[in-house]
């Protein structure tokens, strides 16, 4: 580098330099779960050296070994693409969403509902029914704690976890109350029948998947394409500056939660509407956590999401072939996914070590996030 | 609805008054109990906030902290045994629990000390990373360890008993048996409390520890290493949270369940909050935030009698699972209509590096 003058890159040097440090992350989360994995056959009996390889070669034998585990890399990756854009969206407006959780059960239980009170409906009218009631409810969650944050400046982040809580405890009242449906020998909803989304190329890749894809670029187009989109980056970047120049953040932070919770809530709709079929009283569901991660090995940047979701997904998919044959349980994806965010916050660290000139991995705007905590009203 | 409408609001009052009183001595024991991992962690939280550090992983500090007291505990009664050393039934294994829970949770707070202080990284992903990290390793280690071996477990600390001629003496004998018909790790929370609350205000440290927290480069002009104390402060605190930990599985129950925290460690944010930044404000948010756990325990045990008649008609109308929900409910309200006044350390949240120009 030194001495030479420096060329503006092109697209492809750009490319890597903003992959290299989420790429280096990656490696070193895959490493220090294949440490852990020896370790933990310490348990079982002997030191096995060759065990790390065995669950991740069957890790990818899961994942992508078949037509059915690309199915299932492609409907675990859908829920993670809307639930990482629903957290990204946040961060590029300053807003930290942890309750893309209560977002994704709500927009569960909304088409759940109204699936099962429209399963007679032609599949014309019950279909866009539940989906847009999913988005809804999802959206009404994440209006909430924006609505606090922006009139009260109650932290998102606390807010939204108790938020959390508090769907899952709705969620078993209505479904083993009035949403319960009789006839089953446990509390669900009832069947959704026409609600059922359509599948694809005789799989179960469902109109959800296609749905989420379909999105990437629609709020890639928001955010850089649209005056909305400026003024949430502007917001993110820097509220005063925002509210100097005429912008409203109070609003722009209610209506950017509210989108997060829709996009969460369409994750959660597709499903049900796609996958389960029916909702249940103790639905559980690591979403919340997983787009946080997603997001963030993403940059908050809706291509990057799609290509961190897909990532996480063909772990999620393949973790259960693994489980079976290596024997490691599925918990040790999420020590992966914890590993590669550490290496992400300690880019600086990642970026000596490997002497990488690329800029920081995390969202600028997330300066945003940590100084309106405890205090500060965007008004 | 017209027989709600019916009932004279005035009236209704005056019993939900007669029934917080008549059910509080009976849940005033539990109260500490379930106030201890939510004051442990604002305790942490204070530390931290008041050194200017934003600490959101004390839930996964929490948890792993209860994870490790669990292990160490169970698997040194399973290889030495022990006898009780001495009070609250004491054994080797329960005090070795109890240091591992704490060893564990300074280990996770020097790592978002490091990260927060000398990587300069955004201090909420820090603290988040840690509940990641702690979710899954607990889980992960909760699956390979514990699950295939069910009888590991030391017990629990037993609790101290008062002469029922003191405990039945009214309101003095209730406060005392909520405050001492404790294991030694609820009880301790007191002292603790007061300790913090006197030295953050009336020490060298606290005043030091507050000076760094307010404006990082007034401290560091007078000679105040910085980096230092946070780094101090933030490790130290950690012991608060791996008591926690502690409480939870040792004390309070004697098992491990995967995410048994269950969103204390945030709770204990917004008692910190609720609290202004002082040990026993927030101590008090924590009482009030087990408190109304604990009412709703005793409205689904105990429903008014026949005496609060309209009360009872209101409540029984309200489905059971709100009163679960109610600690989460009350801090999000607290949290919203407390915050707009309250204000945090002013450097809170931000990494302090000495070139930069304010």
């Amino acid at each position: 580098m030194e001495g030479r003058p420096r060329t503006r890159p092109g697209i492809i040097g750009r490319a890597l330099s903003l992959t290299l440090v989420p790429i280096a992350a990656i490696l070193g989360g895959l490493f220090v779960a294949a440490v852990i994995i020896m370790l933990s056959s310490l348990v079982q009996g002997s030191l096995d050296p060759m065990l790390p390889l065995e669950a991740y070669a069957n890790l990818v034998e899961g994942a992508f070994g078949s037509v059915r585990g690309i199915t299932f890399t492609l409907l675990s990756a859908t829920p993670l693409i809307l639930g990482g854009m629903a957290v990204g969206l946040g961060f590029k407006a300053g807003l930290f969403n942890i309750g893309a959780q209560g977002q994704f059960l709500m927009g569960a239980l909304g088409a759940a509902a109204i699936g099962a009170s429209m399963a007679g409906a032609s599949p014309f009218v019950a279909i866009p029914a539940a989906i847009v009631a999913g988005a809804l409810f999802g959206a009404a969650w994440g209006f909430i704690p924006g609505a606090l944050k922006a009139w009260t400046g109650a932290h998102e982040v606390v807010t939204t976890i108790m938020l959390n809580f508090i769907a899952g405890i709705f969620i078993g009242y209505l479904i083993t109350g009035p949403l319960e449906a009789a006839g089953f020998s446990f509390s669900r909803t009832g069947p959704i029948g026409n609600a059922a989304l359509p599948t694809f190329f005789g799989t179960d890749i469902h109109l959800g998947v296609v749905l989420a894809f379909a999105l990437v670029p629609v709020v890639w187009w928001l955010l850089w394409r649209s005056t909305l989109g400026f003024e949430i980056r502007t917001v993110g970047a820097n509220p005063d500056a925002a509210r100097y120049a005429g912008m409203h953040p109070a609003l722009l932070t209610i209506l950017t939660m509210s989108l997060c919770g829709l996009l969460a809530g369409l994750a959660g709709a597709g499903q049900i509407l796609g996958i389960s079929g029916f909702m249940t009283a103790s639905y559980g569901t690591s979403i919340g956590f997983d787009a946080i991660s997603v997001a963030l090995l993403g940059r908050a940047h809706p291509v990057g999401i799609l290509l961190a979701a897909l990532l996480f997904g063909a772990m999620r998919a393949g973790s259960g072939l693994m489980q079976i044959k290596a024997g490691i349980p599925v918990e040790i994806i999420d020590v992966i996914q914890a590993t590669i965010l550490l290496f992400l916050a300690a880019d600086i660290v990642v970026r000596r070590l490997l002497h990488i000139r690329a800029p920081g991995s995390e969202p600028t705007e997330l300066q945003t996030v940590t100084r309106t905590y405890g205090s500060g009203t965007p008004t | 609805m017209d027989v709600v409408y019916g009932i004279p609001i005035l009236g209704v009052i005056f019993q939900f008054i007669g029934y917080v009183i008549e059910v509080t001595p009976g849940i005033a024991p539990i109260v500490l109990g379930l106030a201890t991992p939510i004051a442990l962690g604002a305790l942490c939280g204070v530390m931290n906030e008041r050194s200017g550090i934003v600490n959101i992983g004390i839930e996964g500090m929490m948890l792993s902290g209860a994870f490790a007291g669990f292990l160490a505990a169970g698997l040194w009664q399973q290889a030495f045994g022990g006898d009780p050393l001495g009070p609250f039934g004491l054994t080797p294994a329960l005090l070795v629990g109890v240091i591992a829970a704490i060893v564990t949770s300074m280990a996770l707070s020097a790592l978002h000390a490091w990260l927060s202080i000398t990587v300069a990284a955004d201090q909420i992903i820090s603290g988040v990373i840690i509940n990641v990290a702690a979710l899954g390793l607990t889980g992960y280690l909760n699956r390979l360890l514990i699950s295939p071996n069910p009888r590991l477990g030391a017990g629990t600390f037993s609790s101290f008993r008062l002469p029922p001629e003191v405990a039945d003496f009214p309101v003095v004998g209730w406060i005392l048996e909520m405050f001492v018909e404790q294991g030694p790790i609820a009880m301790s929370v007191v002292i603790f409390v007061i300790v913090l609350q006197v030295l953050l205000f009336r020490s060298r440290w606290g005043l030091r520890t507050r000076a760094v927290g307010e404006h990082p480069r007034a401290a560091d002009t007078v000679g105040i290493s910085v980096i230092r104390l946070r780094y101090r402060n933030v490790i130290i605190a950690g012991i608060f949270a791996g008591l926690a930990g502690a409480y939870l599985t040792l004390e309070g129950t004697s098992s491990f369940q995967n995410n048994m925290t269950a969103g204390r460690g945030f709770i204990a944010l917004a008692a910190v909050i609720f609290g202004r930044w002082t040990p026993i404000g927030a101590f008090g948010a924590a009482l009030l935030f087990a408190y109304s756990g604990a009412f709703g325990q005793a409205v689904r045990i105990r429903p008014p009698g026949d005496e609060y008649a309209d009360l009872g008609a209101i409540m029984a109308a309200i489905p059971s699972q709100v009163y679960g929900a109610l600690p989460y409910i009350v801090t999000i309200v607290i949290l919203a209509g407390v915050v707009g006044r309250s204000i945090a350390p002013a450097a809170v949240g931000r990494p302090y590096k000495k070139e930069e120009q304010t």
